[in-house]
This record gives C-alpha cells, sequence and structure tokens, in this order.
C-alpha cells in the first residue's frame, strides 16, 4: 500500500459515506449540503485520475450549480409544498430495492475487473492527431475537433434546456423579469462584493477560455465564471437581469450554438460538416469557444434564475 | 483492470460501481421528487467516475482523452436535464401543493375545453 | 452529402432562429418544413443510387471521430419524420400562432418543436453510441417540455413521470455506453459490428443499454408514464410523441441489436423483450378498451402498438445459423414502426380537431361527428385500419411479415397474440367510430374547422395506406445497407 493509495482509498470512502448521507438523510437541506460536498470530493478524485478538465467541470457544474439549483429549488418548494415524503414503500419494498441496487453495482463491478487491464483506449491515436488539431489540450482537441458534433449538440441542449424552464413560466408572467426580487442593501457586503470581484472573474473566465487551447478549462468552465459573476451583481442589486422578451438577451443566448452551426454548415459547404483546416483550426476553435462562453454563460445564470416570475421590477 | 487493487483506477473504478447503486436506491426508494433529482445526479456522478477510472488503466500513458471529453459533455447534459427536472418540480409544488407524486391513476376529470388552448 | 448536413442543420438552425423571432417563429416554420422534406428526400433518392454511405464529421474516422451513417433504414426513417413533422408545422400555425403578442406557450411551442425534429433526424442519422446519447437527452428534453405545455397540474405531473423514467433511462444507456467504450476503445456502429465479442462487458453493456432505451420507448412494463403523458400534451406534440419521439428509442435498440452486437443479442434477452412485447400488446389494448377519453384510448393503444415493435427481436430469431424468415421479421418490426409513425399522428390529429370542435374529449361527445366533420372521421378510420391490420395498409403488410415470421420459426404463441392485438384494436377502435356514426345528440353545437385542416390528418393517414399499397417501395429502400443479422438472424 503506497501513500498515494491511502488517500485515494480514504477518498473514495469519504465520498461514498457522504453520498449516502446525501441519499439517506431526513432533512432535504442537509442532505443538499451533503451533496455539495459529494461533488467536491468527487472533483479531487479527478484530480487524482489526471483529468483537471473534468476536475473543474464536476466542481463548477456537478457540485457548484446543481447544488445552487437544488437549493433555490428546495426554498421555492417548501414556501408552497407540504415537506413530509409522505408513502415511502413499507420495509420489504425497500429491502427489494436495496437488493437490486446492490445487484446493479455488482454487474458494473464484475463488468469492471474482467476488462483488460492494458487497454489503453483512444490516448495513441489521439497524440498522433494532435498536431492537425489545433489546439494543445487533447480534452480540447477532442471536444471541439475531434468530437465536435458532440459539443454542438450539447450547446443546444443547454439553451433548450433554458426554453423548456421558460416553458414552465406562468401565463401571466410571460415577457417578464426572471426569478424573484432580490432585496440587496446598497451597502451590504454582498454590494461591495458586487462591485469587487466582477473584474477578478471577468479576467478568470477569459483566461480559462483562453488556456483551455494549450492547459485545462475551456468554454463551459470559463462560461460558469462568468455566469457566477452575472449573477453575483445582480443579487446585489446592482444591475437586474434582462426581461426574457428582451431581443439582446434573446440574441445572446443564441449566438454561441448558431455560430457552432454556421461554422459546422460552411465546413460542409466546403466539402465536410464540420471540417476545420488544420491551419485555421485554432483561430476557428477560439472563435467558436468565445461565442459559447457568452452563450454558456447567460444560459446558465438565467437557468439559475429561474422563468419569468414578475413583470415589474 | 485485474483483480488485485493494483492502482487507484480500479479503486475509483469500484466506487463508481458503488455511487451507482447508492444513487439508484434513492432514486427508486425515496419519494421527494428533488431527492430523486438529487440521487439521479449522484448516479450520474458515479457513471463518470467509473468511465474516467476505466479510461486510466495505464498511468503511463496518461488519462485517456476521449472519455474526459465525453464526461465534461455528460456534466452539461446532466446539468440541463437537472434545470428541467426542477422546474417541473417547483412548478407542480406550486399547483399542486405537494412535492411528491400521487400514486393513482391519471385524473380523468381534467377540464373540458383544456386541451386546445395553446395559443393563449 | 450536403442533402445529409442539411437533414441536421436545417432543423438546428429554424429552431436556434425561433427563440429570437418570436412571434414570428410560425411563419419560419413555415419556409423550413418543406426544405427539410426535401433535403430528406434528396438522400432517400441519393442512397437509392449510390447505395448506403458512411460521412465522418469533421472528416475524422472513427474511432477517433463520429461518422453519420446513411442507408435504407436512416433514410426511411428520415422522411417518415419529415412527412410527419411537416404535417404537425402546417397543422400547428392554427394553434400556436399569436399575431398581436407574445404568449409563453405560444413561443415556446415553435422552438421546442424544431429542436425536436434536429434530434429525431440526428437520431436517425448517427453512427456513433454516444452521440446517439446527446441527440436523444436533446429529444427527451423538449418532448417532456411538451408534454408539460398546457400549463395544467395534471400535464406537468405527467412530465414529471415521463422525466422520472426518461432519467433512469438515460443513465441506464449511458452506463453501457461507458462499458462499451471501456471495452473496445470504441462507439462507432460500423467498427463495434467488427469487434464486439460476446464476453462479460459486452452482455452487460447490451442489457443496460436495451433497458435504458426500453424505459424511454414505454414498452411494458415501462410503460405507465405514456397516457397520461400523450394524452395531456396539446395534439400536435401527442403527433410527434407517439408517433416519433417511442420510434427513435426503438430505432436505437434496433441498431444495437442487428448492426452493433448481433453476438450478444443472445436468446434469453431476445425472449424477454418479447415477452415485454406481449405483454404491452395484451394490456394497452385491454386498458385501451375501458377508456372514457379519445386521446387517452389513442394513448393507450400506442403503449400496445409498440408491443408489436419487440416482437421483432425474438422473431428475428437465433439458433446460430441463417434463419430465412429473419428478413421478414426485421422487415415486419420496421414497417409497423413506421405506418405507425403515420396512423398515429393522423390519429392524434383526427382527436385534436374533434376536441376543438366539441369543446372536449370525453367519447360521449362524438355522437354524430361524421355528419359535420366527414372527412376527419374518414381520416380516423383510414387510420384506425392500418392499426388493425387490416388489408390493404402498411399495419397489415408489418403484421402480415410478423405473423409469417412467427409461424414459420415456430412461435405460434407469439402468433396468436398478434392475432388477439388485432382483434383488441378492432374493439378499442370500434368504440370512438360508432359514436361518430350516431345520430347527432339534441343540441350539440359544433365549432366548425377549416377543411384544409381536417386534410392534414387525412394525409398522414393515406401514407399509412399507402405504405401497404405499394409496399414494393419501402422494402427496396430498406433493403439498402441493411445489416447481415437483419437477413440471416441474430447468433
Amino acid at each position: 500500500m503506497t501513500p498515494a493509495l491511502v488517500f485515494d482509498g480514504l477518498l473514495a470512502l469519504l465520498a461514498v459515506a457522504a453520498a449516502m448521507a446525501a441519499i439517506g438523510g431526513r432533512d432535504l437541506f442537509g442532505s443538499v449540503a451533503f451533496f455539495i460536498v459529494y461533488g467536491l470530493l468527487i472533483a479531487i478524485a479527478w484530480v487524482r485520475l489526471d483529468a483537471i478538465d473534468v476536475a473543474l467541470a464536476e466542481a463548477a457544474i456537478g457540485a457548484g450549480l446543481t447544488g445552487i439549483l437544488l437549493i433555490s429549488a428546495l426554498a421555492r418548494v417548501e414556501r408552497t409544498a407540504s415537506s413530509g415524503e409522505s408513502g415511502e414503500g413499507g420495509r420489504l419494498a425497500k429491502i427489494a430495492a436495496a437488493l437490486l441496487c446492490a445487484g446493479v453495482a455488482g454487474a458494473l463491478a464484475w463488468a469492471a475487473l474482467a476488462l483488460d487491464p492494458q487497454g489503453a483506449g483512444l490516448t495513441p491515436l489521439i497524440s498522433e492527431a494532435l498536431p492537425q488539431a489545433g489546439v494543445g489540450n487533447p480534452v480540447t482537441a477532442v471536444l471541439l475537433n475531434f468530437r465536435a458534433y458532440d459539443t454542438l449538440l450539447e450547446s443546444i441542449v443547454l439553451l433548450f434546456a433554458l426554453v423548456a424552464v421558460w416553458s414552465l413560466a406562468d401565463d401571466g408572467n410571460w415577457g417578464g423579469l426572471p426569478g424573484l426580487r432580490q432585496h440587496a442593501r446598497s451597502d451590504g457586503v454582498l454590494a461591495t462584493f458586487g462591485r469587487l470581484l466582477p473584474p477578478f472573474g471577468l479576467v478568470v473566465a477569459v483566461y480559462l477560455v483562453w488556456a483551455g487551447s494549450e492547459n485545462p478549462g475551456g468554454a463551459f468552465q470559463g462560461g460558469t465564471v462568468l455566469a457566477a459573476i452575472w449573477l453575483l451583481v445582480a443579487m446585489a442589486g446592482i444591475t437586474e437581469l434582462p426581461r426574457v422578451s428582451s431581443l439582446p438577451l434573446r440574441a445572446a443566448l443564441v449566438f454561441g450554438p448558431a455560430f457552432f452551426l454556421a461554422v459546422g454548415a460552411i465546413g460542409a459547404l466546403a466539402g465536410t460538416f464540420l471540417g476545420l483546416a488544420p491551419a485555421a483550426a485554432k483561430a476557428i476553435i477560439l472563435a467558436v469557444e468565445a461565442g459559447l462562453t457568452l452563450s454558456i454563460a447567460a444560459t446558465l445564470a438565467l437557468l439559475v434564475a429561474g422563468s419569468p416570475q414578475r413583470t415589474q421590477g | 483492470m485485474s483483480g488485485a487493487l493494483g492502482h487507484s483506477a480500479t479503486l475509483f473504478a469500484l466506487t463508481g460501481a458503488a455511487l451507482v447503486g447508492i444513487g439508484l436506491y434513492g432514486f427508486v426508494a425515496r419519494t421527494h421528487l428533488l431527492r430523486r433529482v438529487l440521487a439521479f445526479n449522484v448516479i450520474g456522478s458515479g457513471v463518470f467516475l467509473f468511465f474516467g477510472a476505466t479510461g486510466f488503466r495505464r498511468p503511463d500513458l496518461g488519462a485517456d482523452p476521449a472519455p474526459q471529453a465525453l464526461i465534461i459533455t455528460g456534466i452539461i447534459v446532466a446539468l440541463s436535464l437537472t434545470a428541467l427536472a426542477l422546474a417541473l418540480i417547483t412548478r407542480y409544488a406550486a399547483l399542486s401543493g405537494r412535492s411528491s407524486l400521487e400514486d393513482e391513476a391519471p385524473d380523468d376529470e381534467a377540464p373540458d375545453a383544456g386541451d386546445e388552448r395553446g395559443g393563449g | 452529402m450536403i442533402a445529409v448536413t442539411a437533414c441536421l442543420v436545417l432543423p438546428l438552425a429554424a429552431a436556434l432562429a425561433a427563440i429570437p423571432l418570436g412571434r414570428r417563429a410560425p411563419r419560419l416554420a413555415l419556409v423550413a418544413a418543406p426544405l427539410i422534406l426535401l433535403a430528406a428526400l434528396a438522400v432517400a433518392t441519393e442512397i437509392w443510387r449510390t447505395g448506403p454511405a458512411q460521412l465522418p464529421v469533421g472528416g475524422w474516422l472513427p474511432p477517433l471521430g463520429i461518422a453519420l451513417v446513411v442507408d435504407g433504414l436512416s433514410a426511411a426513417f428520415l422522411l417518415t419524420g419529415a412527412i410527419v413533422t411537416g404535417a404537425v408545422v402546417l397543422f400547428a400555425t392554427s394553434i400556436f400562432s399569436t399575431p398581436d403578442r407574445e404568449t409563453r406557450a405560444g413561443f415556446a411551442f415553435w422552438p421546442l418543436l424544431l429542436a425536436m425534429w434536429g434530434a429525431l433526424n440526428a437520431v436517425f442519422l448517427s453512427g456513433d453510441l454516444f452521440n446517439l446519447y446527446v441527440a436523444l437527452e436533446l429529444l427527451t428534453l423538449t418532448a417532456v417540455a411538451l408534454v408539460a405545455l398546457d400549463g395544467r397540474r395534471e400535464t406537468v405531473a405527467a412530465a414529471i413521470r415521463y422525466m422520472l423514467f426518461a432519467l433512469f433511462g438515460s443513465l441506464a444507456y449511458l452506463l453501457g455506453v461507458t462499458l462499451i467504450y471501456a471495452r473496445y476503445g470504441a462507439l462507432d456502429i460500423a467498427l463495434l459490428r467488427i469487434l464486439a465479442e460476446p464476453d462479460a462487458p459486452t452482455f452487460v453493456a447490451a442489457a443496460l443499454m436495451t433497458i435504458g432505451l426500453a424505459a424511454k420507448t414505454a414498452l411494458f412494463p415501462f410503460h405507465a408514464w405514456l397516457p397520461p403523458a400523450h394524452a395531456g400534451a396539446p395534439a400536435p406534440a401527442s403527433a410527434m410523441l407517439s408517433a416519433l419521439v417511442t420510434k427513435a428509442s426503438f430505432y436505437i435498440v434496433v441498431r444495437i441489436w442487428f448492426d452493433v452486437l448481433p453476438v450478444a443479442g443472445n436468446e434469453a434477452l431476445a425472449m424477454i423483450l418479447g415477452a415485454m412485447g406481449v405483454g404491452a400488446i395484451l394490456f394497452g389494448s385491454v386498458l385501451a378498451i375501458g377508456q372514457e377519453r379519445l386521446k387517452l384510448v389513442v394513448a393507450y393503444s400506442t403503449v400496445a402498438q409498440l408491443g408489436y415493435l419487440f416482437l421483432m427481436f425474438p422473431l428475428a430469431g437465433s439458433g446460430g445459423e441463417a434463419q430465412p424468415w429473419a428478413a421478414g421479421a426485421w422487415n415486419g418490426g420496421v414497417v409497423h414502426a413506421l405506418s405507425h409513425a403515420f396512423a398515429k399522428a393522423a390519429m392524434f390529429l383526427c382527436a385534436g380537431l374533434f376536441a376543438e370542435a366539441i369543446g372536449h374529449d370525453r367519447m360521449d361527445g362524438l355522437k354524430g361527428v361524421a355528419r359535420t366533420m366527414p372527412l376527419t372521421v374518414f381520416a380516423f378510420g383510414l387510420a384506425a385500419i392500418s392499426l388493425m391490420g387490416l388489408p390493404p395498409s402498411g399495419g397489415f403488410t408489418a403484421k402480415y411479415l410478423l405473423l409469417t415470421a412467427a409461424f414459420a420459426g415456430g412461435n405460434h404463441f407469439f402468433a396468436l397474440v398478434m392475432l388477439a392485438g388485432g382483434l383488441l384494436a378492432a374493439i378499442y377502435l370500434f368504440r370512438p367510430l360508432e359514436r361518430a356514426f350516431a345520430k347527432p345528440a339534441e343540441g350539440s353545437d359544433i365549432t366548425p374547422i377549416a377543411r384544409w385542416r381536417q386534410a392534414v390528418p387525412l394525409v398522414l393517414a393515406g401514407a399509412a395506406i399507402a405504405l401497404g399499397v405499394f409496399s414494393a417501395v419501402p422494402f427496396d429502400l430498406l433493403r439498402i445497407g441493411r445489416a447481415d443479422a437483419a437477413q440471416e438472424g441474430l447468433e
């Protein structure tokens, strides 16, 4: 047993314990807190697995944003609904469920242990093709060149999650302002943060996107940071989020995926859907990432704010 | 991935499998809708961890970039689904005052003219 | 092939543009729909002339990149999807148009519908298991949102139920995909066909993917979410959901079983799928008979009809050697999926028109509509013929093929269930038709429906019939690039 393995074993135990606490707890708020801790532990596991890009995405999106979404949903649900977890199945049903779940986990473990320990996946092929990809970070190369089509569809998935969330608004509030009214004091701590942090956040976000071509980072991680800043500024009462009917807002939401799609279509006209000439690949990928970052930031911020709740500011 | 816990990849693959099991239990056995969404996310990250760990079988070559990219895509997709599920649940709570689904069959007595008022 | 790209790019571009366009989105959809239909036709004619094709996206060959697959199966689904969705676009312009001020449902419907179309085409063209996952999630997202579009408590509850099954289904599928990658280092369907071996990871992966997709297809016993969701959605959305969305996940099952992993398609798993299909046919049909609301009858009928699709797997045979009836079972299953798409879309649009005319969708209100809305009743009747499996219709051709395969393979039980299913369909579809031809009730007042709108479902029902009359055309199309296992049987 090496010290590294001991550390990893402890990390795995903590993650499993946090997950059990999040699933099994009685108080939902506590469960969400455990869930966020769990996400951060998983992010550390990603660092241990040498996957820094995933660690950043897991910490920012898997733990952070998902946690915030869960907390704000919990606040809204508890205002309107009875909170009891009524009608949970009897003891027998629970034992049956537990056995089923243990079976699934066991089957997975069995399959994992049956894998070839020398399996290298696509690592050699990716290293070989990397010089033609236009970027030095292999993960970015997969995301924005080799499998750019996945990423294109994924950016559209995220945007349509927002459209779907909006479609659940009250008819009367349509076209109005997203989220609930904020009551921040203009001399409070939040307002001070709201004025101080944006320049730093902006630098971090731009760095994450720019560095993503060579080092860990990218549009999704950078977009999350931008979204957080925008929300902070809005929560501090310095600006209002725009109305969902606002044309500039809608243009900003659509711009990134639309530009990406246009790049794909132009490639098709030149012979290959989403084809990037190696010489131009870096410039095109950076442009696509910049567009995506803007749209992702706007989409994520509005996803957290939720569907239009009021027509007056 | 031979049976011996030779290095961390095997350990994290098994952790991922365990997390899938734990999350699945929450998803099927708990009734509060928010907890079921939370459980969905636990299963999701278990699947990703499992996937990422199997992509780290050869530490000499480094982590396979392909699973990493697919996992980042998967995290965004999971976030999108989570956001929609949570919006549905808050809407349902506002309309019904409930935080878990009723067990009875679909309501046969829905309002009469409600079906075609999409333009409204 | 520029037409293939057009099938992907056009609906997605239109979906994106619909967001800022707002009130002008219906006009955009009316322009985009014929273009997408043309692109689908161009794809079909091109592979008819030159055979199946594999198009690496971005020029990166699998396993590094993603390849699109264009063969008879994908072209047939692309075309069916384009015809049905085109009709739905036309039909919906009179429901979701907001000339003066943008409304919630009027805004949301168009981008969601167009994105759904893009997601369907992406599924039908993708040759990569993970890419299929992303496309399938776009489809799920739009489908769930359309179920909830009415905004009533019941429909939001139905959408949540649907969402829970869909979340379970996507995780199971995704888990299977990760196992496949871990085992083979590839996600491409054509590559996996060469690489696949019958071992532990492959078997677990195939089972997980199949279970996940069955949940998304609403195969019995995962069907509970379907009737409230499909019946609660606005009629044009119901048509899309029943006709196409359930077929997308079925389509992937067909790809996995016949194209990717014929070796993993082991006999026991095929029999389980067949048993679930039997359960769907019997359970769905019996419950359809008892419904008092037309849309619920049609929705339970979908549960039953989806069952036939999964009989294809046990009927395509097992036993290890070439089986002459396997091609019949495969053709039967696929043609059933296509003709059900046309017939069921027609039926939901008819149900929507009836509900608009009489103000509700309870069955007793249908009394006498044959006099006031003969076109719609005629369309409903034609669609019913195909669903019951009466000649000449696509439904008849499909069931005939499946029955022949069942008798040839000695699967008499499946044949018996199919015959019973046809009889039960006749009963549950006879009930609304009988009322339509009854004497109108006193003092029932009916909102008149424009004739062109009544013609839309008639065209779709006509397509379901035409699929049987001109059955040589789909057969020739489907033969292009068909997997060996679809001709010789699963191992």
